[in-house]
């Protein structure tokens, strides 16, 4: 009986200088309720990207719910080589664009249309972000994105598309990204683009595999990277893989993205297989997109 | 002996008792602030502040996670975690401080109490020593504390560039609210 009560009584002991302990220091001990809180919650990693597109091509970002984002490009004729020169006043006397929209329906689904004027080209499509990178509880190393593409060419020629379907070209696309550190992001994009009419004499199915990346120099502007590499099996001849390099310059709620590219294509289904146009022979274009986001929904909410 | 026992027994566990009394907590304080410019106004909530506070000594401690803060525009979360905050180098934002007359409270007793509470505010890495008003009110066992200043974005080193020196204010008003709950080991 004496030996429990002791025991007992040493027990309640040590409970009391451990709660004493405790309240000598309470910043010890918001340390260890936050720290406790981390693991508990699941924060996922923002602007792993400026904007939606890295330079041709998506880019693992979204836009956020309720967010509509123009987007206006321009791609110039070649610096160098036959169409270039000092005489087309360095490709800027000739200049094709894509006008497009993207809207998140949701944080993690965006959809968006837009149209070239290269192939006077209809392109729709949908972003759905199937992981998300994130630490805490549910951490996961990569962002990863579905984003099927439909672009319709609306070009008149009887004699080629004789029926609605050879307007009709399809791209399937992962993207899995990863924000690295603050300034690094990296990304890869497998790919297939199906044609169903091509003219080029290229195969129906082109596999390409994409990296890119951008670093940031500054808070507000970055340099991005990216490259579209065909599989040689599933080339479209003549072709070269679609190679860019440019800046992002962010300014409130523009975002100015100039770059080199040697694509004039602006929807998948162009720049992947049909870049005509090759580094080695200097016939590289200058090229912007502009972005703009206009809040249209009430109020964002983190989660969907 | 059993007595004497017992006595002790029961006096450690009155100790212990108060020692778990005099410390309240919450997880889900509310930490507003509000930005008038010309142009547009900005408000932000972060529904997760964590603070502790130790009535006997009269001390606050609060965790500020800069990434929770929620804006009506999405743009406008980014730009501040990005661009001004640079939450991923300076993820918290912090204070701690003492209530300067404890003596006045009776933490006990149901009440309203007026307190002035000084100490270091530390946001975007810049520490800064700050006395601000606030209230206290004891009700049922729980305590609230709520309290409005304002900091000048300046202080604690926050460049606006000239391009939105009319959509950002130059101080911001902040608004602190918490309820706290006696703190129970998990």
């Amino acid at each position: 009986m004496k030996k429990k009560l002791i025991s007992i009584v040493i027990s309640v002991f040590i409970t009391t200088v451990s709660f004493a302990q405790d309240t000598t220091d309470i910043s010890k001990l918001l340390e260890a309720q936050l720290k406790a809180e981390d693991q508990n919650k699941t924060r996922y990693i923002t602007a792993t990207f400026k904007t939606t597109r890295l330079i041709n091509g998506h880019s693992v970002e979204n836009t956020a719910k309720g967010v509509l984002d123009l987007k206006i490009d321009h791609r110039f004729d070649p610096i160098g080589g036959s169409s270039g020169g000092a005489y087309n006043f360095f490709g800027l006397d000739h200049a094709t664009m894509r006008l497009g929209f993207d809207y998140g329906l949701t944080n993690r689904l965006m959809i968006g249309i837009g149209r070239s004027a290269e192939g006077k080209i209809f392109d729709g499509f949908f972003k759905l972000k199937i992981l998300r990178q994130a630490t805490g509880k549910n951490a996961m190393p990569v962002t990863v994105s579905y984003v099927p593409t439909i672009a319709v060419i609306s070009f008149r020629n009887a004699a080629i598309y004789s029926n609605f379907s050879r307007r009709l070209n399809f791209t399937n696309q992962l993207i899995i990204g990863r924000k690295f550190t603050e300034g690094l992001s990296l990304q890869t994009m497998p790919t297939i683009v199906h044609r169903n009419y091509p003219v080029d004499n290229g195969p129906q199915n082109v596999f390409a595999i994409g990296v890119g990346g951008r670093q940031k120099l500054s808070k507000r502007t970055s340099f991005n990277v990216e490259y579209y590499y065909q599989l040689p099996a599933y080339k479209v001849p003549g072709t070269y893989n679609s190679f860019s390099v440019g800046f992002d310059i962010e300014t409130g709620s523009h975002v100015f993205q100039v770059h080199l590219t040697n694509s004039t294509g602006m929807t998948e289904s162009s720049f992947i297989p049909q870049t005509i146009h090759s580094w080695g022979k200097g016939e590289f274009s200058l090229g912007f997109n502009i972005s703009r986001v206009f809040t249209i929904g009430k109020k964002h909410n983190k989660t969907w | 002996m059993k007595k004497i026992t017992a006595a002790i027994f029961i006096a450690f566990l009155i100790i212990s008792i108060n020692a778990i009394a005099q410390t309240f907590f919450t997880r889900n304080g509310r930490i507003t602030f509000f930005s008038k410019a010309p142009i547009e106004n900005i408000e932000a909530n972060n529904n997760e502040v964590t603070s502790i506070l130790d009535t006997q000594k009269g001390e606050f401690v609060f965790a500020v996670l800069i990434k929770s803060f929620k804006f009506q525009k999405a743009l406008m979360e980014e730009h501040f975690n990005e661009n001004y905050m640079e939450s991923n180098t300076f993820p918290k934002a912090n204070f701690k401080g003492t209530i300067t007359d404890l003596s006045k409270i009776n933490f006990s007793k149901e009440g309203y109490y007026p307190v002035t509470v000084k100490g270091d505010l530390t946001i975007h890495g810049v520490t800064k020593t700050i006395e601000v008003p606030g209230t206290i009110t004891v009700s049922q066992g729980k305590i609230n504390a709520h309290s409005e200043f304002s900091v000048k974005v300046k202080d604690y080193n926050i460049k606006i560039p000239a391009i939105v020196i009319n959509n950002i204010a130059e101080t911001l008003d902040i608004t602190v609210d918490c309820k706290y709950e006696p703190y129970k080991k998990n």
